[in-house]
């Protein structure tokens, strides 16, 4: 034989997995029914199952391959389908420089897509420019689109991009069931010129 | 037979004599300098000689000499035969007040974009451009960025903290 094994020994209970069980919303339950009430379950079922648009234009774009593909995993937590077009999307993921030019872009796709929606911003030059300060650079998407989480790194590590993600998550769970008819997000799309 | 550097120098100067200036060699490419008005038919030129045939424009672009008063904005273009594989270098000076050089999109095709984007970064005006709009900025930028009057920097922006970037 070789050399005797140093590391993963221990022996591990399924408690340290580290899984996450979401819990049950709380309800009337019967024979065979569950009763409870709309929103708590529809932010569950939402933040599950986020379809993704990413918006990858550079450097952060290759860091969101590494965390689609196999080792951090983002399909683990339901962002398995990845549709490239705005009409089917829930997040619209920006990552990477995006130019003055590109900003009208940008704003067209977000407005292409249909409520809910979220936007994410990957990395610093869709967060604030980045380190591009210049005449060409669209110093941070937010002057185009209204943006719910930004992920600062240049570029952010895969596992700071899934972190996003959760928050984003977070985020979705907690929305009232017809955030478009609330007053502060009226608010804002009104302060970004959008209906 | 491949033309040398002497040899086009000599065509060049057999044809238009003295009103060629700044002879040079910069790591082996040909360079010199031709008036404004005369900037296409040197093109022509060196592109139907078939002993010079330099029909490719690798790249035209421009160059700011802030110190050059009357000749600030200098248009460069690069040529290259391609069955002998030699490069020539033309330079064209217009003062930044009145920055008009002739197109050479007839001439060449490539020109069309380089000559946009040159008008885009520099504001040269070329006569005759079919399509003389910005590329590759946006449209309403009122300034030429890479002329060396401009600051890096958006002068407007109020949220950067001065501190932070050495100048507080």
């Amino acid at each position: 034989m070789g050399r005797p094994v140093r590391f993963n020994i221990k022996e591990k209970s399924t408690r340290d997995w580290g899984i996450n069980q979401a819990s049950m919303p709380e309800g009337h339950m019967g024979e065979g029914f569950f009763a409870t009430s709309f929103d708590k379950v529809v932010g569950l079922a939402r933040k599950n199952s986020i379809w993704p648009l990413p918006f990858a234009t550079s450097c952060c774009g290759i860091e969101f391959m590494a965390t689609m593909a196999s080792t951090y995993d983002l399909g683990r937590f339901g962002a398995e389908r990845l549709g490239f077009t705005p009409r089917q999307c829930d997040l619209l993921m920006v990552m990477g420089t995006i130019a003055k030019k590109m900003g009208p872009v940008v704003r067209q796709v977000y407005l292409q897509m249909a409520e809910p929606r979220w936007v994410i911003a990957v990395g610093a030059c869709a967060s604030s420019g980045g380190i591009f300060d210049s005449y060409s650079v669209l110093q941070g998407i937010d002057q185009v689109v209204p943006v719910d989480v930004y992920v600062p790194g240049c570029p952010p590590r895969p596992e700071a991009i899934i972190d996003g993600v959760l928050r984003i998550q977070d985020l979705i769970h907690n929305d009232p069931l017809r955030r478009r008819n609330t007053e502060p997000y009226q608010a804002l799309m009104q302060s970004y010129g959008i209906q | 037979m491949a033309p040398t550097n002497e040899h086009v120098r000599e065509r060049l100067t057999g044809k238009f004599g003295d009103s060629l200036t700044e002879w040079g060699e910069p790591h082996g490419l040909l360079t010199f300098t031709a008036p404004r008005e005369m900037n296409l038919k040197v093109l022509a030129f060196l592109h139907d000689e078939d002993d010079l045939a330099f029909r490719f424009l690798t790249d035209l672009t421009a160059v700011h000499y802030p110190d050059r008063t009357g000749e600030e904005l200098c248009v460069v273009y690069h040529l290259h035969n391609l069955t002998a594989n030699r490069r020539v270098r033309l330079k064209v000076h217009a003062p930044v007040a009145q920055p008009d050089v002739f197109t050479a999109s007839m001439l060449f095709s490539a020109a069309n974009w380089m000559e946009r984007e040159t008008y885009d970064f520099y504001g040269v005006n070329f006569i005759g451009h079919p399509n003389l709009k910005r590329v590759l900025n946006v449209d309403e930028m009122d300034y030429f960025p890479l002329r060396k009057e401009f600051p890096l920097e958006d002068q407007t922006r109020i949220d950067k903290d001065d501190e932070m970037f050495g100048r507080g």
